[in-house]
């Protein structure tokens, strides 16, 4: 008996995400499972039932029977008092949960006897779990819409350019928190053609704001800021001062900030003072991301965009909401490998494995019993470092890989050399040094011919050179019938049949290799 | 023809092999090149035959025995598949190291050959017949394996004997015993049994040798036995005292030997120890322990992979043995045909050492038709990687193994390979997960933006093209 995956209208105000899409729901249905929408779920997302309908979903018209006929329940916002009431006694719910700051309702959950799985406290750190990381996905696609809030409120083109109506100079974008909706932001309001810089407390961040385009600023303060699992932590004293500072220069200079700065757990850092606000020109913008927990900015204003001190101050809280589409389907697509990890048999039933430390991490709640917190995922820590480390050492092996030999090894092979051809010329005939020289010639002659050849036809330079070395046939040749008087005691026989059968061994290899050759050589075309 | 008619002969035909090796720097040249070898190789037979050296009563077994051969050695070129060419190679280069002991034979029984010879030129004669035949015949049975073990008719798996190298040796130092003997002989009659037991050392060794060697250096083996095709015919112009030999056996020679070094770079590996034999057993399962690489695979289908191709800009395609196996080339060119219509910029990125022998991935592709301006070495496009969308391996394991970069401890640390995984999504298209000719685990499949296609390449590349046409 497969299990029936729920699926129920968002009910949060503003919320427009859903989830799940049509294109995930044939997935899921392929996992085994069933699917059950309630009817609208995904109109904010621009997904109508019908769609739903034809991927394979059932559509229901209230919520009330979507949450008494599921076993599974995906959901995009944290469930409220009623929904929690909804939820089917013994039921498995999957979505945002918060527990850290939501423990009423994780009590309510439990005394449900539910399974909950809280996409937000997926270990991120395991590699294999990025796949379900619904936070990553989802702040993506916030820091992307923040920049185009931003650009929507800012009165000029983000990229500098010169026309015949004048020189327009390029905005300047600070972005303060580079996290993945950061560095998102990043990404995109460098390829809108700004000038983006930003700045984080972890100094491995710089890197990858390079590589987005960006430029990283630096605190000239020596602290380091990672905080375990890939976030961030709060600063010293000493450290939020130099920080300060740079924030004020930066406000002063840019005309858009962007700030996602977020610590888990904690209010959002003040970043951005009012002062620094005052400062800025008139015109600028700011996108406080933060706004949810208290904003990074003094004067933001949560869910709104107002204007003070003549600069628009965004602190919208449903930046996701904005791009609904996008949201859901990343979101839909995280859920749908989470259903692929609890469901590795593809037949519809779940199975929660807490042994598996990324399903672990996931459950909040296991049949009633709440697991929250999991114990810490235990990870090599060092390995990154390792691992650059090596790049460096490869050079070394790969001999002969172009440069010149050791001058020390040369002498020698001259010094052996010359020994040998010492001994050579001491000992041999004068006719073995005929040929010996031609021998070392064509040696010499081979080498350099050789090596100019493309390495595409490696495969038809042997089989020519193979055609080629037929020449022994000449050997055999010469020994069928030499022009003797008779000499006493020569085989005749002997010779005759080892020559003939010479002559037919390397005739096979000299017809064979040429003909073979060809017919490699005219398929090389361009 | 007089002797110094076909001497000037001789010449032309050298100068011509020469240019013939030369033409093969490039495609357009080769055809050329090629047809300079035909011209080179009539002229040296034509002036041999109508030379002082071949009396009238042998034109009739001359015509015959080539004419035999000729019709063997046309019809077999003519059917053999392109996927087989490795094992035509090795058969080629047995018939040229039998032939090369056979004409060594055949001189030393020859009085007439040896009554020249006095003194220290004797003893260089004898040298040059010992060597000679014991070079064709260690090629003759090296060869005769390599063939049976690239058609599959023996096992690719390496054959160690117990203290093998001690058996070589001991094997080395009898040759040079029965050498001294053979040198010392006063007759035919007393230097033959040194001479057949030194034959048969050789057939021994050349069997050993290369059944020691693992699959996945067998083009080391192919064009190292290239290699002795030509110091075997060398040895023999030595012996024969004719310079055209020589030459074209030193210019096989060094062209073969150059082949084994490139091979051996493009695996990181020390031509000796290839040589030596067992790849990998050096250092069995060391990288174990935490360079095991954890996680899983994400399986993709036939139909995503085909939406992954058509959406992308860049598209790589690293084949491998196993697209030989599969014969799955011509299917592979459909499919980079149907994309480049598209205007996906699709390219072939071959490693040195893919497939069983130098250049085998560039042949099926030109078979199947495919425009060698696109087939790239990995040097050319190894940087090109983290611009590419997709990267689709076919058949190929050990030469995109991270490990050779990541992992000092794994047995193919240090060899370069094609670092796939640095494009936006690698396929790797599988009949299983089974390691590769190395038996080392391959960290790429667990990769994040690895995505594993499992099946038969020829079965499921079509399944792909009929989604891409669909």
């Amino acid at each position: 008996m497969p299990q029936i995956i729920g699926v129920p209208k968002e009910t949060a105000a503003g919320e427009k995400r859903v989830a799940t899409v049509p294109e995930v729901v044939e997935k899921l249905i392929k996992l085994g499972f069933a699917v059950r929408l309630q009817s609208g779920a995904g109109e904010g997302a621009n997904c109508s039932d019908e769609s739903y309908r034809a991927a394979g979903a059932e559509v229901v018209a209230t919520a009330a029977e979507l949450w008494s006929g599921s076993d599974i329940v995906l959901k995009v916002g944290v469930p409220t008092v009623e929904e929690v009431g909804l939820l089917r006694e013994g039921g498995t719910l999957i979505g945002f949960i918060w527990p850290a700051q939501n423990p009423e309702l994780m009590q309510q959950l439990a005394a449900k006897k539910a399974t909950v799985l809280a996409i937000d406290s997926l270990p991120r750190t395991l590699s294999r779990a990025q796949k379900m990381d619904a936070l990553t996905s989802q702040a993506g696609v916030a820091g992307y819409r923040a920049v185009i809030e931003a650009a929507n409120a800012f009165g000029r083109f983000f990229n500098g350019q010169i026309t015949a109506a004048g020189k327009v100079p390029p905005a300047k974008v600070f972005i303060a928190g580079a996290g993945v909706a950061g560095l998102a932001a990043v990404g995109t309001a460098a390829s809108l053609g700004a000038i983006v810089r930003a700045n984080d407390t972890r100094a491995e961040v710089a890197d990858q704001v390079v590589s987005l385009g960006g430029e990283f600023v630096k605190v000239d303060y020596a602290e380091e800021g990672s905080g375990g699992g890939g976030y961030a932590k709060v600063m010293s004293e000493g450290f939020q001062n130099a920080q300060r500072e740079m924030y004020a220069r930066q406000a002063r200079e840019v005309d858009i900030i962007i700030t996602t700065a977020l610590i888990p757990g904690k209010p959002a850092p003040r970043l951005i003072t009012a002062e620094m606000v005052q400062s800025m020109k008139p015109g600028s913008v700011i996108v406080d991301m933060a706004g949810e927990r208290g904003g990074n900015c003094e004067l933001t204003e949560a869910g709104k965009a107002v204007v003070k001190h003549g600069v628009t101050i965004i602190g919208y809280t449903d930046l996701n909401s904005r791009l609904a589409k996008q949201s859901s389907t990343l979101y839909a697509t995280n859920l749908f490998r989470l259903a692929e990890e609890l469901c590795k048999t593809k037949d519809g039933v779940i199975n929660v494995n807490m042994e598996d430390d990324a399903i672990r991490g996931l459950t909040v709640i296991k049949d009633g019993g709440i697991t929250w917190p999991p114990p810490p995922v235990k990870q090599a820590a060092p390995r990154p470092a390792a691992a650059a480390a090596k790049p460096a050492e490869k050079k070394g092996h790969g001999h002969g890989g172009g440069g010149p030999i050791p001058a020390k090894a040369l002498a020698i092979l001259f010094g052996v050399g010359a020994l040998a051809f010492w001994f050579i010329g001491a000992y041999a005939p004068a006719a073995f040094l005929g040929h010996f020289t031609v021998f070392v010639l064509a040696c010499f002659i081979g080498y350099m011919v050789v090596w100019n050849v493309t390495p595409a036809l490696h495969t038809p330079l042997m089989s020519v050179t193979n055609a080629i070395s037929s020449i022994i046939c000449i050997g055999a040749l010469v020994q069928v019938a030499p022009p003797l008087q008779d000499v006493a005691g020569r085989p005749e026989g002997w010779i005759l049949g080892l020559a003939v059968t010479g002559i037919a061994l390397t005739a096979i290899n000299m017809f064979g290799g040429f003909a073979v050759t060809r017919r490699m050589l005219e398929m090389f075309r361009k | 023809m007089s002797t110094s008619l076909t001497t000037v002969a001789y010449l032309g035909a050298a100068i011509l092999f020469i240019l013939s090796l030369g033409g093969l720097s490039h495609p357009e040249t080769s055809r050329r090149g090629n047809l300079y070898g035909i011209i080179g190789m009539t002229i040296a037979v034509l002036a041999t035959v109508s030379g002082p050296q071949v009396t009238q009563q042998g034109y009739a077994w001359i015509i015959a025995a080539m004419v035999f051969g000729a019709t063997i050695g046309l019809y077999a070129a003519r059917t053999v598949k392109m996927t087989q060419m490795p094992e035509l190679v090795a058969l080629m280069h047995s018939l040229v190291g039998l032939a090369a002991a056979l004409v060594g034979f055949a001189t030393y029984i020859d009085p007439s050959a040896s009554a020249a010879y006095q003194g220290a030129e004797k003893v260089i004669h004898d040298i040059e017949i010992y060597i000679g035949i014991l070079i064709g015949l260690v090629t003759f049975s090296g060869s005769v394996i390599a063939f049976g073990k690239l058609s599959g008719k023996i096992g690719g798996k390496p054959l160690l004997l117990p203290a093998r190298h001690w058996m070589n040796l001991a094997g080395l130092l009898t040759v040079i015993y029965f050498g001294a003997r053979f040198i010392e002989a006063d007759s035919v009659g007393i230097g033959m049994t040194p001479l057949i037991v030194m034959s048969v050392i050789a057939l021994l060794f050349g069997i050993h040798m290369v059944m020691a060697i693992g699959g996945a250096d067998m083009p080391v083996v192919v064009s190292m036995l290239n290699s002795y095709s030509g110091w075997a015919a060398a040895a023999t112009g030595f012996m024969l005292s004719n310079d055209l030999l020589i030459v074209t056996g030193a210019l096989v020679g060094s062209s073969g030997a150059i082949l084994s070094y490139i091979m051996c770079r493009a695996m990181n590996r020390n031509f000796i120890s290839v040589i030596a034999g067992g790849f990998g057993t050096g250092a069995p399962v060391a990288a174990s322990g935490d360079a095991q690489p954890a996680g899983e695979v994400i399986p993709i289908s036939a139909i995503e992979t085909a939406e992954l191709l058509r959406d992308a800009k860049n598209v790589i395609i690293v084949p491998g043995y196993g697209m030989a196996v599969a014969q799955a080339q011509h299917t592979v060119y459909e499919i980079t045909k149907l994309l480049r219509e598209k205007g996906v910029n699709v390219r072939f990125g071959i490693h040195p050492v893919a497939g069983r022998m130098p250049g085998h991935m560039n042949v099926l592709l030109a078979e199947a038709k495919v425009p060698y301006d696109i087939v790239l070495e990995m040097d050319e496009l190894n940087e090109d990687f983290p611009d590419t969308e997709v990267a689709i391996v076919i058949g190929a394991n050990d030469i995109v193994n991270p490990a050779a970069q990541e992992d000092p401890a794994s047995p193919i640390a240090g060899m370069p390979v094609l670092e796939v995984w640095k494009a936006k999504t690698s396929i790797v298209m599988k009949r299983s997960m089974a390691s590769g000719y190395a038996g080392v685990d391959n960290p790429l499949f667990y990769k994040e933006n690895n995505r594993m296609l499992f099946g038969d390449a020829k079965k499921m590349l079509d399944e792909v093209l009929g989604a891409l046409k669909a």
